[in-house]
């Protein structure tokens, strides 16, 4: 099979579009099956009672929010390398996901802070790392947003992502760092309950549930930004898009 | 299932705000996420074919 | 006619950026003044009890610093691209990564090594001494070239980019934490008597690695600046 035809987004735009419903169907059964085992049928934790369901979110959503900054620089990466324009615009389109799961990564540990350590904000390695990691993905939005030329904002903003997914291990080792140096023994929230394997299991079916649902709704953006970008009559016929053929 | 009522299932052990809380706002923040970009969608369609009318 | 060899055209970088800061001496007293007054700022707004300032100067002295290098980037490249020298340094056959040592070493001669020089008169104001002061000073000197050197990138990003000032500031901060934690704590673990040795050693990796991959990231970024 031919798959460098789909390099062109016009092409990859039905693509994209076939796979965005099964990549949802999957999202949504992931997280149905893992909510349901996590908050009804996983027992209760000996030391922080049933506080910790938080991480049936929590940890899910910061992965999902380390992980999307990797690939988004990955694509960055492939766009530099082979000037593919599609490149960039999934890299464009993964941006705003990355931040948000950061954000919920940010707002769940606050609310799993509270019970645990009496106040909502703690200064422990991973909530620091994750607000770092929230300014990360703003400047790489913002960068783009502020630069009028298309193509200038998608190199200067790669640029940007693949600093910053080598900034990210380095933050990670400097916050735990800087830690231990204030505290002796870490505060780490990562000190996670014991997982009974149903806990665990629970766990990575919404991390599959949120992964699936970040596939659907990045492959669902980038069509977005094909269209936005590609209605330029220079780059490509917009009415092979069969929703603005329709109009005719 | 681990509870015994529906009471209990709220309440959480006492900690229903703080996981509750938790769970409504990841719910929001996919939701809006979806709805917003469904709302993107629409105006870029209609954006193009304003376009593609105004080329012919 | 010969083509100069690397290390002459590094030198004749660094000599021109120098000569030119030599006719505008205020962007020096710049760099220095902003360093005392956010210093100063601190104690007005904590209050004056000496024990307290001890405790937040480390930070403080180092944050200010930090401060003082963010608002330096505009001046690295902004001249040069104005005027059309940039665009002759990215066509010429030096290679523009070692071109951006120079520039960013003149800088950092010109904004970054006046705040390690005055850093000492700081950090007795904020009831340091002894051993803390030379761990201050020792810090600062490695840690000003690392963020000169980092700062270069979002300063070659943004180039010509409308709200550029905030915008380099929101693009580089992130980068500069961990210089901040380890030169910081640098200070910190010297008064608190386990000696600087340990951050005072990342400091130094964290420069080394900023002189190999840096200059890279800024080149690139130059270059897309400049298309």
């Amino acid at each position: 099979m031919n798959w460098s035809k789909y390099s062109a987004p016009l092409s990859f735009y039905p693509l994209a579009g076939n796979m965005i419903p099964w990549f949802s169907a999957l999202a949504a059964l992931a997280m149905a099956v893992g909510l349901y085992i996590g908050l009804l049928v996983a027992p209760t934790d000996a030391t922080q009672h049933d506080s910790y369901r938080i991480i049936f979110v929590h940890v899910p959503a910061a992965w999902m929010s380390m992980f999307l900054y990797v690939v988004m620089a990955i694509w960055a990466g492939i766009g530099m390398g082979l000037k593919a324009r599609l490149s960039f615009m999934m890299a464009q389109a993964i941006a705003p996901t990355g931040a948000m799961f950061t954000f919920i990564a940010l707002v769940t540990g606050c609310m799993w802070g509270k019970p645990t350590w009496g106040t909502y904000w703690v200064w422990d390695a991973r909530l620091t790392s994750e607000l770092i990691l929230l300014f990360q993905y703003a400047g790489v939005m913002l960068l783009r947003t502020s630069i009028d030329d298309l193509r200038r904002a998608d190199r200067a903003s790669g640029v940007l992502a693949l600093v910053g997914v080598v900034n990210i291990p380095i933050i990670y080792f400097s916050v735990q760092w800087w830690n231990t140096l204030h505290q002796g023994a870490s505060v780490s929230m990562t000190a996670a309950p014991k997982m009974a394997a149903i806990m665990l299991t629970a766990m990575l079916l919404m991390t599959f549930g949120f992964w699936m649902y970040s596939i659907a709704v990045v492959l669902s953006r980038v069509r977005c930004v094909i269209l936005e970008r590609e209605s330029q009559p220079a780059w490509g016929d917009p009415s092979s898009v069969p929703e603005v053929a329709e109009a005719r | 299932m681990y509870w015994g009522s529906v009471g209990e299932f709220l309440e959480m052990g006492g900690y229903g705000l703080y996981v509750w809380t938790s769970f409504i706002i990841t719910a929001l923040g996919l939701t809006w996420e979806v709805v917003a970009l469904w709302r993107r969608r629409t105006a870029a369609i209609a954006d193009s074919r304003g376009i593609v009318r105004s080329i012919e | 006619m010969n083509r100069p060899s690397l290390w002459e055209a590094l030198r004749g970088v660094v000599r021109r950026d120098l000569m030119l800061a030599m006719r505008r001496r205020a962007d020096v007293a710049m760099s220095v003044f902003f360093l005392v007054i956010v210093a100063s700022l601190f104690p007005l707004g904590v209050g004056p009890e000496p024990a307290v300032l001890r405790t937040i100067a480390a930070g403080v002295l180092w944050v200010a610093a930090l401060l003082a290098c963010l608002l330096s980037l505009g001046r690295v490249f902004t001249a040069d691209y104005l005027d059309g020298v940039l665009e002759q340094m990215v066509l010429i056959a030096q290679p523009l990564p070692v071109l951006v040592v120079g520039k960013v070493f003149a800088h950092w001669v010109v904004s970054g090594l006046p705040i390690v020089l005055l850093s000492p008169l700081l950090g007795l104001q904020f009831g340091l001494d002894g051993e803390a002061l030379g761990v201050l000073v020792l810090s600062l000197l490695l840690g000003t070239p690392t963020l000169s050197m980092i700062g270069a990138i979002g300063a070659a990003l943004v180039l010509g980019v409308r709200g550029s000032g905030l915008l380099v500031a929101l693009l580089v901060l992130p980068l500069y934490v961990p210089v901040l934690i380890f030169g910081a704590g640098a200070v910190t673990s010297s008064m608190a008597g386990m000696g600087g040795e340990a951050n005072l050693s990342l400091l130094g990796a964290s420069l080394v690695l900023s002189l190999f991959f840096s200059p890279w990231a800024t080149a690139a970024a130059l270059r897309i600046a400049l298309e």
